[in-house]
């Protein structure tokens, strides 16, 4: 592991790991709320706000597509309300009408339009770009402390990084109001929580992670990233802070297993060519999902049989 | 004895309720839920508010809380506005209101009681913990403070939820159907806490259902049926004619005459 390791696979690794960090953490919540489609949502309305960011200013710069990704997201926030309640349907129902319309329309938007020009298509708004993520001028580890080469570090890297670190401190400030208004939002409004405030809140957090995300790698490992971890770290434990936990280390390993899958898997196996980053780091939490839901000391779905007799 | 009140719509609210509404409506899209109902539960008593399915028990006890939008109408705590007492208020949602399957333990239910104490970031104490303890062993359920909530009975699910109203140390507590479900130990022991919160000097307001019990474990009642029926002591108001007004056809004579006859 040299030169070779820093300049091609160690930069994809750690922006996987951050993407992964960033979309699992919000993830916990929004599954316990039963709100896990949210983040499937989000990830897939992102996709027509890029479009239109690109069609507007003609570039594929950080900025604008953010913004555009944003102004998506508080579309369909927006228009899902507006489908529920003119629907009189559930959220879920809303959620899935809206999502799927939007990001039809984003795949429609992208074909019509030439974006020949730039690396913007359908595939990479699925997988992006992982692979080509790499650090040219780094020459070995060496690099990491010199601040020439660190200035050529894809910026991918630095952008994922913080938002992976501004929403663990968001998840440690507010971790009680988070916990109290997912497990019990009629007592949290009683004592005089912003319950509203801080599901939207949530689902902002959510949001912002998806965006940062999709650009690097793509909706597929957003989406899974949101929901497997998570969803995994559940089976393992009956404690919150202990889920969350596990949430990271799923979450982590995910991103690694599934990039080295990638690169090596299919030549070990004696095929010629790699395969999909993005495609095998979901399918490696879903392999977790699978596994927890085998083994996972905490499957027994123990709230059923006591809570299960409702009045 | 107290004469049943007249509630006279010009006057104040009394401040010396813990809990008093006037003109209270809410409404589920167009579909009325309460029409201006009024109320005033005494201070120091256990009250209880009947009625049949559906009939807007619990949206009373949201609706005066600000869980849910009201259309009008006025609520005060002690003679104040709600906002500014909350943490004299303990709620207790209905059992099935929340998702036993959380990954909790009884314990840590408690402590989220102490969170309006604790605040959002300070460290959990040995001291509050403690407190915590202690509320659950006051509802028998000491040793399973370590349990995850979803390995426990519906009725240690609901004394759990107890526990918690219990350390928030509060002067007024609200329970929306807290015998629902429960076996016949859990409701001896809700009772038994209930009766010392009482003597304690507190107030309490349940929503209940069982009709058997409401002159065994309650002093004052609201019979309630999208209006207020009849509001007072219960040997005045828990009536033959009330409560056949309250449930309509849905109940019978024969088990009008029963309850009246257990509570005479």
């Amino acid at each position: 592991m040299g030169a070779e390791f820093v300049q091609f696979s160690l930069t994809p690794i750690l922006i996987g790991i951050f993407a992964a960090i960033a979309c699992a953490l919000p993830g916990n919540f929004l599954i316990l709320r039963r709100q896990a489609l949210i983040g499937d949502a989000i990830s897939h309305v992102v996709l027509p706000g890029i479009v239109v960011a690109f069609l507007v200013t003609g570039t594929i710069a950080t900025g604008p597509m953010l913004l555009g990704a944003a102004g998506a997201a508080l579309v369909a926030v927006v228009l899902i309300e507006t489908v529920r309640r003119l629907g009189k349907i559930e959220p879920g129902a809303a959620m899935g009408v809206v999502f799927t319309a939007l990001f039809a329309g984003g795949v429609l938007l992208l074909e019509q339009s030439d974006t020949s020009s730039v690396h913007l298509d359908v595939e990479h708004a699925l997988m992006g770009n992982l692979e080509q993520l790499i650090w040219l001028r780094a020459d070995g580890w060496g690099s990491l402390v010199d601040p020439v080469a660190l200035a050529a570090l894809p910026p991918e890297l630095p952008r994922m990084a913080i938002v992976a670190v501004i929403i663990m401190v968001l998840t440690v400030l507010f971790w009680r109001p988070l916990k109290l208004t997912s497990f019990d939002e009629g007592f949290a409004r009683a004592i005089g929580l912003p319950v509203n405030l801080i599901a939207l809140g949530l689902v902002a957090t959510a949001a912002a992670a998806a965006v940062a995300a999709f650009d690097a790698v793509g909706s597929i490992i957003v989406i899974a990233m949101f929901i497997c971890p998570p969803a995994a770290a559940r089976l393992m434990t009956n404690r919150l802070s202990t889920q969350v936990a596990w949430s990271i280390a799923f979450a982590v390993l995910s991103a690694v297993l599934g990039y080295v899958l990638a690169g090596y898997g299919p030549i070990w196996l004696g095929a010629a060519s790699s395969v999909s980053a993005a495609g095998m780091v979901a399918a490696v939490s879903g392999v977790i999902l699978l596994l927890a839901c085998l083994f996972g000391p905490a499957r027994g779905r123990v709230g059923v049989a006591a809570g299960g007799e409702a009045p | 004895m107290a004469e049943i009140s007249l509630v006279d719509t010009r006057n104040a609210l009394d401040p010396a309720s813990p809990l008093a509404v006037r003109g209270l409506t809410v409404s589920y899209g167009e579909k009325p839920a309460l029409f201006s109902l009024d109320a005033t539960f005494p201070a120091g008593a256990m009250s209880a508010i009947v009625g049949p399915n559906g009939a807007g028990k619990s949206t009373f006890l949201k609706a005066a809380l600000g869980l849910i939008p009201r259309v009008s109408g006025e609520v005060q705590v002690f003679g104040r506005d709600v906002d500014r007492v909350r943490d004299r208020i303990a709620y207790v949602p209905q059992r099935a209101s929340v998702d036993w399957d959380f990954p909790t333990t009884a314990i840590d239910v408690v402590l989220m009681g102490l969170y309006g104490q604790i605040g959002l970031w300070r460290r959990i104490s040995g001291q509050y913990k403690a407190r915590a303890r202690a509320c659950l062993d006051r509802v028998g359920m000491g040793e399973f403070a370590d349990r995850q909530i979803g390995q426990l009975s519906g009725g240690q699910q609901q004394r759990v939820f107890l526990a918690r109203a219990l350390a928030q140390e509060a002067d007024l507590f609200l329970l929306d159907e807290p015998f629902a479900g429960v076996d016949a130990a859990t409701e001896r022991a809700i009772i038994d806490v209930l009766k010392s919160l009482q003597a304690e000097g507190r107030s309490i307001v349940a929503v209940h259902h069982d009709l058997s019990t409401v002159p065994d474990y309650f002093d004052h009642v609201m019979l309630v049926n999208l209006r207020r029926i009849a509001e007072g002591p219960v040997r005045q108001v828990f009536t033959a004619a009330a409560l056949s007004e309250t449930y309509g056809g849905r109940l019978g004579a024969t088990q009008i005459d029963t309850l009246i006859l257990q509570g005479a």
